[in-house]
Formats: structure tokens, C-alpha cells, sequence
């Protein structure tokens, strides 16, 4: 065991870690922070994207330890500081971007990232983005649609096929 | 995951010593590593992260006219950085894997790993790249020694890589669909002395140079050149995904659509 300390949405945490302790459960067992989810633990799907230092990373892929003294931002610290939802989990919910919602923090999370590096990106830029996160439910087109809309573009073109 | 001690140095000496233990290994982003240890496949007695080692990150082109990218850069920084002055390195790095991975992985994991199916072990051998070790200089000729085996000693660290940058170039990638690596990825290197062309995602014997080709595209540098080369299925892989003479055709046609691409 070893001691890590890091910033999860802005407050300062600590806990002790085994050497093989991931991120991903340092956060949802230590911390109970558990809307990041696990969909496959095999780097596959993205349910458990979080932001370490600013960049999207798989939660399940990285040790606690590799995180120690980072600023990690997981989903609950998406929201508006009223606790109203912020403009992406909107649109996902506007534009029916989830269903049984198991993707979804992990799709916010990569959707948050790419906004961050590309503003206004096109429909199949949003779609490559979107490669390491898959969603059983959706067909992804309403995914795309939330976070086109996110973006403050204009989605009434985008089919909903 | 069997349990390991866990250490993060800061130095490359540190690294070096701790990686001197038995049984220790390196971490580099761990996107390959970490799979396999949950898979139970290796059982190190500790891990030691390469990812606190600041002198290790960074890309940089040197006197000679080499881009120098540090072994524990990221495939999105050598996305970003390499973007001007060597776009097919950079177009190869941004298309490994999704953002996330490639936000963890690294070149220096890449090359030690040196999977069959992975992406830079072509560019490193189209390029003549020189791996840089904590102990010695290693030609990419004499480095990859067939699928996951390198010329790396126990304990060694990829410090950085250096590609001779080539006058044109382009990496072309036929994705497998689930996994995102290369069912067939091939890497051309065009220099005033010649034609480099080397093959990942193919063969048995992991990274290749298909020379036929690059003895054609050196004569005359035009896809129509290619028309009498081909290659042989035989050695190539036949998985689920592709037969070895499915493979040995797709070569072919990825490494004129490298030409057409060339930039
Ligand atoms: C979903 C997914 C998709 C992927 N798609 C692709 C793809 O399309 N193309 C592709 O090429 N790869 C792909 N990868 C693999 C990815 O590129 C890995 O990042 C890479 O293979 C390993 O790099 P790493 O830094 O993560 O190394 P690690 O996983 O940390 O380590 C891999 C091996 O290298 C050793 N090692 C690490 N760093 C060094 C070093 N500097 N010196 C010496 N030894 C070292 C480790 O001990 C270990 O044996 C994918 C991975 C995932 C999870
Ligand atoms: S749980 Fe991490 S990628 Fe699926
Ligand atoms: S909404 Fe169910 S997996 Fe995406």
C-alpha cells in the first residue's frame, strides 16, 4: 500500500493505493464515486473515460498511482455549479442522446474532451472521437446529434436515420 | 492482476536501477501492459513507471535533419507535434487506437512491444530509425526480430527514437474494425537515395521490408511500377479477420494508395 493524493472535481483527496489499485477503482470504491462505469475492463468500450490533467483517459487503463498528484474530473463534476446539468448533458438529454444510460458518462466525458480541442467539429469528426466509446443502445446517430448541438451547431439536417 | 510493488522515478539512472531488480518491469502508458495483466500473462515482481521521467517526453528535430521523439511520448503529442514536419509519423500516431489510448500510450511502449499488428514498428523500419537506449544505439534494421521480440535486453529502456525525415512519405492503414489495429498497415519512405517499405499487421515474422517493392518504386516512383511485384501469402497471417493471401494482396494495395498519398 502507498499513500496517493490527487484533486477529483476540485477538492483534494487522498487514500491509500496497492500498487495494482486502477484509477478506476481507487475512484468508484474509495471515493464511491461511481458514475464512472466499467463496461468491459478491457480498454474496449470507454464507460470509464475520465479527464486526467485536462486529456480523456480510460479509467480501467491507468494504475491510482499514475495519477497521484493529478487533477482528475470525473462526471459528477460535469454538472453547473447550481447542480443544473452543463450545456453537453443537456443536449444529450434534448436530442435523446441515451437510453439505458451505461455509456453515457463516458461519452460526456470524451464529448467534453473533444469539445475542448475542436469547438465546432464536424459530424465525422465527432464520430471518429467517439471510436474508443461504444453505446449498445443508441445507434450512436442521437449521440452525435447531442454533441453537434452541444457545439452550438445547427442540427436539424442531421437525420435521424 | 497478480500484485507488484509499484515505484514512479524521475530520473532515467533511477529507472535504470529499479528496473535492475528481479523480475521488475517497465510501465510506459500501459495500454498494452495493463490488459495483459489483468490477463494474468506477466507477473513482474514491481512495475516501474517510466512516465515521471520528464527528459523522456518531447519531440525535437535535430543538426542532421532527424525528428527525435522521446520514448515516453504519447501518440497525441507526436499527433500534434509531428504534424509539420513529418505528417505521415503524425498521421499514424493519431490513428492508433481512440483519443484516450492515445493519450496514455506511448512510442517507447509501442516499440518495445513491437505486437505484429501495431503501427510504428513500420515507420521506425521504412525510415532506418535509430532506437535510442539507456545503454546503446540500435538500428531498426537489426531492432525488430520478429513478432514481439526486439533486440531490447532485460531492463532496457527506449530513451528516444530518431527518424531520418524522408522527402515524401504516407502511412497506409487497413483497420481491423474491433480492434482498431492493423489488419494490413504499410509505411513508405521516399529519400533521394531510394524507396523504403515496410509492412506491419501481416506477416508471421511480425514488421517486414517488402524490398521488391522498394527496388521498384527507387527505379521509377510510380504506383503503375508495382504492377509486376506482388507477394506471396505464404508466412502471412490467416486469422479470422483475412486469409494470408488476403493480406499479401491488400500489401500491394495499400502500398500504391502510400504512393498516391505521398506528401
Ligand atoms: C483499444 C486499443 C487500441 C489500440 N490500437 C492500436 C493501433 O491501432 N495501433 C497500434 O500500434 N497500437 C494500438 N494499441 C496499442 C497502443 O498503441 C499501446 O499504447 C502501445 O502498444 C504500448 O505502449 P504503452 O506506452 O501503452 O506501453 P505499455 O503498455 O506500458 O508497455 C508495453 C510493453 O513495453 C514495455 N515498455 C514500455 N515503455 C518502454 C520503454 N520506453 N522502453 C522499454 N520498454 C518499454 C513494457 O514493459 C511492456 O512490456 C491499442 C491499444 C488499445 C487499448
Ligand atoms: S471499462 Fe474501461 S474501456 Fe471499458
Ligand atoms: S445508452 Fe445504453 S449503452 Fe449507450
Amino acid at each position: 500500500m502507498s499513500k496517493v493524493a490527487m484533486t477529483v472535481n476540485g477538492k483534494s483527496v487522498s487514500g491509500d493505493a496497492k500498487g495494482n489499485t486502477l484509477l478506476v477503482e481507487f475512484l468508484r470504491e474509495d471515493l464511491r464515486l461511481t458514475g464512472t462505469h466499467v463496461g468491459c475492463d478491457t480498454s474496449q468500450c470507454g464507460a470509464c473515460v475520465v479527464h486526467v490533467n485536462g486529456k480523456a483517459v480510460k479509467a480501467c487503463t491507468m494504475f491510482a498511482a499514475e495519477a497521484d498528484g493529478a487533477e482528475v474530473t470525473t462526471i459528477e463534476g460535469m454538472a453547473n455549479a447550481d447542480g443544473s446539468l452543463n450545456v453537453i448533458q443537456q443536449a444529450f438529454q434534448d436530442h435523446h442522446g441515451l437510453q439505458c444510460g451505461f455509456c453515457t458518462p463516458g461519452m460526456v466525458m470524451s464529448a467534453a474532451a473533444l469539445l475542448k480541442e475542436n469547438p465546432k467539429p464536424t459530424e465525422a469528426e465527432v464520430r471518429d472521437y467517439l471510436e474508443g466509446n461504444i453505446c449498445r443502445c443508441t445507434g450512436y446517430h442521437n449521440i452525435v446529434k447531442a454533441i453537434m448541438a452541444a457545439s452550438g451547431q445547427d442540427v436539424g439536417a442531421i437525420a435521424a436515420e | 492482476m497478480y500484485a507488484f510493488d509499484f515505484e514512479r522515478p524521475t530520473t532515467l539512472a533511477d529507472a535504470v536501477a529499479a528496473l535492475s531488480k528481479d523480475e521488475a518491469q517497465a510501465l510506459g502508458g500501459g495500454q498494452t501492459l495493463i490488459p495483459t495483466l489483468k490477463q494474468r500473462l506477466a507477473s513482474p515482481s514491481a512495475l516501474v513507471s517510466l512516465t515521471g521521467i520528464a527528459d523522456m517526453k518531447g519531440i525535437c528535430t535535430s543538426d542532421d535533419g532527424a525528428l527525435c521523439i522521446g520514448g515516453g511520448t504519447t501518440h497525441a503529442t507526436v499527433a500534434r507535434e509531428a504534424a509539420d514536419s513529418f505528417p505521415a509519423l503524425s498521421d499514424l500516431a493519431g490513428n492508433i487506437g481512440d483519443p484516450a489510448v492515445r493519450n496514455r500510450g506511448t512510442i517507447g511502449g509501442s516499440l518495445a512491444n513491437n505486437d505484429p499488428a501495431a503501427c510504428y514498428p513500420s515507420a521506425a523500419l521504412a525510415t532506418a530509425a535509430t532506437l535510442v537506449t539507456n545503454s546503446r544505439s540500435i538500428g531498426a534494421d537489426d531492432y525488430f526480430q520478429g513478432m514481439f521480440t526486439t533486440a531490447l535486453e532485460e531492463g532496457e529502456i527506449v530513451t528516444e527514437v530518431r527518424f531520418p525525415i524522408p522527402e515524401k512519405a504516407a502511412y497506409m492503414k487497413f483497420e481491423q474494425p474491433a480492434s482498431r489495429f492493423a489488419m494490413v498497415g504499410v509505411f513508405m519512405a521516399k529519400y533521394t537515395d531510394g524507396v523504403r517499405v515496410a509492412v506491419t499487421g501481416a506477416s508471421e515474422e511480425g514488421v517486414f521490408r517488402w524490398t521488391e517493392a522498394e527496388t521498384a518504386l527507387s527505379a521509377n516512383f510510380s504506383g503503375d511500377s508495382l504492377s509486376g511485384v506482388s507477394l506471396s501469402g505464404e508466412g502471412m497471417i490467416t486469422d479470422l479477420h483475412g486469409s494470408g493471401d488476403y493480406r499479401a494482396h491488400l500489401v500491394g494495395v495499400m502500398t500504391r494508395r502510400a504512393v498516391a498519398a505521398a506528401r
